[in-house]
């Protein structure tokens, strides 16, 4: 029988809120343990929590982004369970009420488009972490991260495969980075999923029974995980067997998911209202506030690009890949008036010293300016495009601007025909015999003299002029 | 008379007069203490030290002219409100040696007004009781009749005020642990509208009920201290930025063309005779006043014990669940595991009513049984709320017994939960509906034994309960009598 994947998945995303959502604590990642802290992220007797309202706003822009439905009142509710990260014994985070319900996002599925369901984001805290010593039977808990906002999307089964769910994570990650609400730091835990994935024979209704994935730390484990999940439940299908509903870990090196038996199962966490925190009302006025301040999103953002820079595709994703990236690109367009070329330059050169020393278009030593000012001396014919490649890379080196880089260099274009005539006959006397060929019908070595004139001024000569000259001069002489 | 048998209002004439220097009223009451406590024993714990210190302070204050609403005046704290440096307990063995690193916001408020703090007072542990015979530390004995319990939960509270080991104290009141030990001890205890005090450090038994309130010897005591702890407060979410009068203004108004109601749901089987006599009185006393008194009805009367037993102890099971052993509080040491160390040092470190109550309370938050308990007393609770919106629409005020009996006796009810949650079947309503509840003394059995008359007005309407409570205690004058110790 043909089975088809049914996969939901829950995504945790920390927000970028400067303090934590319940205390005045910042939000900073990385400090000595427990140094972030307060009696209230700390759950001492007696203390009791008050929203950060920003967090609201953060969680009720990527409601928008993903259209879902604000809701007019949310509530908090308390998740009992006990754990050393948990302080309070609870979460504080949304069950009845949550936040917002009912959007969506379209992702690229076969060459088409696909729509995958939002089922609710919802606010909530994040608990501790534990640090378990490596060389004696015991743990340390630390609770900076006790308290920081985080938002959980959930979105419908509405996911087929591997493929989809990591297209999906994707558009998730890059709106949430977008919107400039979550750094999506993958290995710190910034941006977080969870799948809860099961089969069902191919063309029915009803869903089978799922298991439920954790510990999926990147992109590329989503979907080694989920192929292998894929692979165990159709072979426990196959093989008459039934799938049990539990929850598994992936193990990266192994490349398996293991069954996480025992206490972890079966929990009740029992929730009801948080008595310490009063409902949150959303008027439009404030969804209006929120909206008006929402930046232009990747897929208008590409559509866009296409339309008015005339670029591929291909090109039109790469550049709108972050935010900065667009906006960096789109600097240049505006300096140069080449969307073209500005497109070339980014994603050749400029991206290839980003990526080689791994760093983020914001720290490029290239400001626009720059590179908009080379693309100019380009067009203006001070220097060839071979010329350029130098440039730029100077450039990227010293940050220095190329009108600087190109004066000191003596970079300087030969455009100037008399400069070039003698060059030409003299390089023509020296090479008699091939001079011969040529005459004799080799039209190959037309390029061989171009070469030699370009070696002889240093690769200063323009080569547009080489080739003019060359033309009349060879033509004259057939 | 001695200065420790003084109100906070005689005291302060005397303070701002220079006849008494804060010193030595603080010594007064350390010395009155010194010969009580080992009868009545309301306190966990005494911080004379550091109170002689404040007293000094207020001193200096005095002579500059800084004379503030509790400048001196020696003051206990029920051991539930967080101080920051003298541990808190909140009368269990789990929290036998927390030492707070934060006070709680009435602790600074009263701090700021000049407060003198005597020390922290027993109480039932986790304000889970009705007698006080639930703290990890000992019984506190009622100054009436050592025989007999203080009431609960700030029972230690209760019995300070009353064996005049205090001037005055705050207690904490989630279905009556403020008016229920005030009228088993012949003192006046206020709760006030839930949102009206800042909870923020007062360790929770159950949030959606608790709330912050002043014992003292009289009701104008009462308005003094709740124009200080009175407020606002951005660290509490559920705190209500309702502006706060003058409360003292209200105590000279009387009462003269009120409609004060009977509740007909209050005067039922189980009251103690002797208590129906004296609040008749009380009420015979309040219509000489010039109110008119009515009967009226609330109808869901009947249900508020089984609402308050379904949403305190889920709240609680909730509230509680931080005291794992794993930062602060009593861990068990032999625990050989995570799970193993949770609950050897709960087991060890929570007695039996605070365990029962949670485990009330995990079971009716369990799934599958939510709908039935937490939902529907949630949803009772609203209709019980109603009533009272009801007969305030009609009534400036209620009037009820404060308690079902007078102060039983020691260990009379240990063995019975249900007998002793009955003890407050008169005061839970009051945080049910969050409106605010005071009592005052209204006479004495034959035994002599202390009866407290229960006044209750709608939310945030604290100004006309002390207006009433201040015009009935003028001409009924129980308050002045004090247990023979």
């Amino acid at each position: 029988m043909e089975y088809e994947p049914v996969i939901g998945l829950e995504v945790h995303a920390q927000l970028l809120t400067d303090t934590k959502i319940f205390c005045g604590c910042t939000t900073q990642f990385g400090a000595a343990p427990n140094t972030h802290t307060c009696p209230v992220c700390l759950g001492m007797p007696g203390v009791l929590p008050v929203l950060n309202r920003k967090v609201v706003e953060f969680a009720m822009k990527m409601a928008l982004a993903t259209d879902c439905r604000i809701n007019p009142a949310c509530g908090y509710a308390r998740k009992n369970y006990f754990y050393p990260d948990l302080p309070k014994g609870y979460q504080i985070s949304q069950f009845a009420e949550p936040l917002a319900e009912f959007g969506h996002v379209d992702i690229d599925s076969n060459g088409g488009k696909k729509r995958i369901g939002i089922t609710r984001i919802h606010m909530e805290e994040d608990a501790g972490k534990l640090i378990h010593d490596e060389y004696n039977p015991w743990s340390y808990v630390d609770l900076n991260r006790t308290g920081v906002p985080l938002i959980e999307i959930v979105s419908e089964p509405d996911i087929g495969s591997a493929e989809e769910a990591v297209a999906y994570l994707k558009r998730l990650h890059e709106t949430l980075v977008y919107l400039e609400i979550c750094d999506g730091n993958m290995e710190e835990g910034s941006f977080r999923c969870d799948a809860n994935i099961s089969l069902r024979p191919k063309g029915t209704e009803a869903f089978g029974t799922r298991t439920e994935l954790k510990n999926m730390n990147s992109f590329r484990n989503v979907q080694r995980a989920l192929d292998y999940e894929i692979k165990r439940q159709q072979y426990v299908l196959e093989g008459g067997g039934e799938v049990v509903q539990e929850t598994r870990l992936w193990d990266d090196t192994a490349g398996v998911t293991h069954s996480m038996r025992g206490k972890e199962e079966a929990h009740d966490y029992r929730y009801f209202p948080d008595p310490d925190l009063v409902r949150v009302e959303v008027d439009e006025t404030w969804i209006a506030t929120v909206r008006s301040g929402l930046p232009e999103l990747p897929p208008e953002k590409r559509e866009r690009f296409l339309e008015d820079y005339g670029i591929p595709a291909y090109d039109a994703g790469v550049l709108t890949s972050s935010r900065a990236l667009a906006d960096y690109y789109e600097a240049v367009v505006r300096l140069s008036g080449e969307p073209k070329t500005a497109s070339n330059w980014v994603m050749g050169d400029v991206l290839r010293f980003l990526n080689e020393e791994k760093r983020d278009i914001r720290d490029c030593p290239i400001r626009p300016e720059a590179l908009a000012a080379m693309i100019a001396l380009i067009k203006d014919g001070t220097i060839s495009g071979k010329m350029a490649k130098d440039v730029v890379e100077e450039m990227y080196r010293t940050g220095r601007p190329p009108e600087d880089i190109v004066r000191e260099k003596g970079m300087v274009q030969i455009t100037d025909e008399g400069a070039l005539v003698p060059v030409i006959d003299e390089i023509l006397a020296r090479h008699p015999g091939q001079l011969e060929q040529y005459r004799a019908g080799k039209d190959k070595l037309f390029g061989f003299f171009v070469g030699q004139v370009m070696k002889a001024t240093q690769g200063k000569a323009n080569p547009q002029l080489i080739n003019d000259l060359l033309q009349k001069r060879l033509a004259a002489d057939r | 008379m001695e200065l420790y048998a003084l109100t906070i209002h005689e005291l302060q004439d005397r303070l701002k007069a220079g006849e008494v220097t804060a010193g030595a009223l603080a010594r007064a009451v350390f010395d009155r203490i010194r010969a009580v406590e080992p009868e009545v024993h309301a306190y966990i714990t005494l911080l004379e030290e550091p109170a002689l210190a404040q007293a000094d302070r207020a001193d200096r204050a005095i002579r500059d002219g800084d004379l503030r609403a509790l400048t001196g005046i020696p003051i206990a704290l029920k051991d539930i409100f967080c101080t920051r440096g003298f541990r808190t307990t909140c009368g269990s063995r789990i929290l036998e040696n927390f030492v707070p690193p934060y006070d709680a916001t009435v602790v600074e408020k009263l701090a700021a007004a000049g407060a003198v703090f005597t020390g922290k007072t027993n109480m039932d542990e986790f304000a889970m009781g009705s007698s006080t015979e639930t703290s990890y530390f000992g019984l506190t004995r009622n100054p009436w009749d050592l025989d007999r319990i203080p009431g609960g939960s700030s029972g230690g509270s209760a019995a300070a005020v009353a064996a005049d080991a205090c001037i005055a104290a705050l207690g904490s009141d989630t279905g009556g642990s403020i008016r229920q030990p005030a009228a088993l001890c012949g003192v006046v205890g206020l709760k006030p509208t839930y949102g009206r005090v800042s909870r923020y450090g007062l360790v929770a038994f159950a949030s959606s009920l608790d709330q912050i309130g002043p014992f003292t010897k009289d009701v104008e005591d009462a308005a003094i201290l709740m124009n200080v702890i009175a407020g606002y407060d951005p660290r509490e979410s559920t705190s209500v930025p309702e502006d706060v009068p003058d409360y003292r203004a209200f105590l000279g108004r009387g009462i003269d063309g009120w409609t004060v109601g009977i509740p007909k749901e209050y005067f039922v089987a189980g009251l103690d005779p002797e208590v129906e006599r004296a609040v008749r009185d009380a009420i015979g006393v309040i219509e000489g006043l010039g109110a008119r008194c009515i009967e009226v009805s609330l109808p869901h009367t009947e249900h508020c014990l089984a609402v308050y037993y379904i949403v305190a102890p889920a709240e609680a099971s909730s509230n509680l669940a931080r005291y794992d052993g794993v930062r602060y509080g009593y861990r068990s040491p032999d625990g050989r595991d995570l799970m193993e160390m949770f609950k050897k040092s709960r087991s060890a470190g929570f007695g039996a009513e605070v365990k029962r109550r949670i485990m009330l309370g995990t079971y009716a938050l369990s799934s599958g049984y939510y709908d039935a308990y937490y939902k529907k007393a949630s949803q009772v609770r609203a209709l019980i709320k109603n009533d009272f919106d009801a007969a305030f629409r009609t009534c400036d005020a209620l009037v009820t017994p404060t308690t079902p009996t007078p102060a039983f006796r020691i260990g009379e009810k240990t063995d019975d939960p249900l007998q002793m949650y009955l003890s407050d079947i008169l005061t839970i309503s009051t945080n049910l509906a969050g409106i605010p509840g005071i009592s005052v003394p209204c006479g004495y059995t034959a035994a002599g034994l202390p009866v407290g008359v229960q006044f209750q007005t709608a939310h945030f309407a604290e100004g006309k309960l002390l207006q009433i409570a201040a015009a009935y205690e003028k001409h009924a004058n129980f308050t002045k009598r004090r247990p023979k110790l």
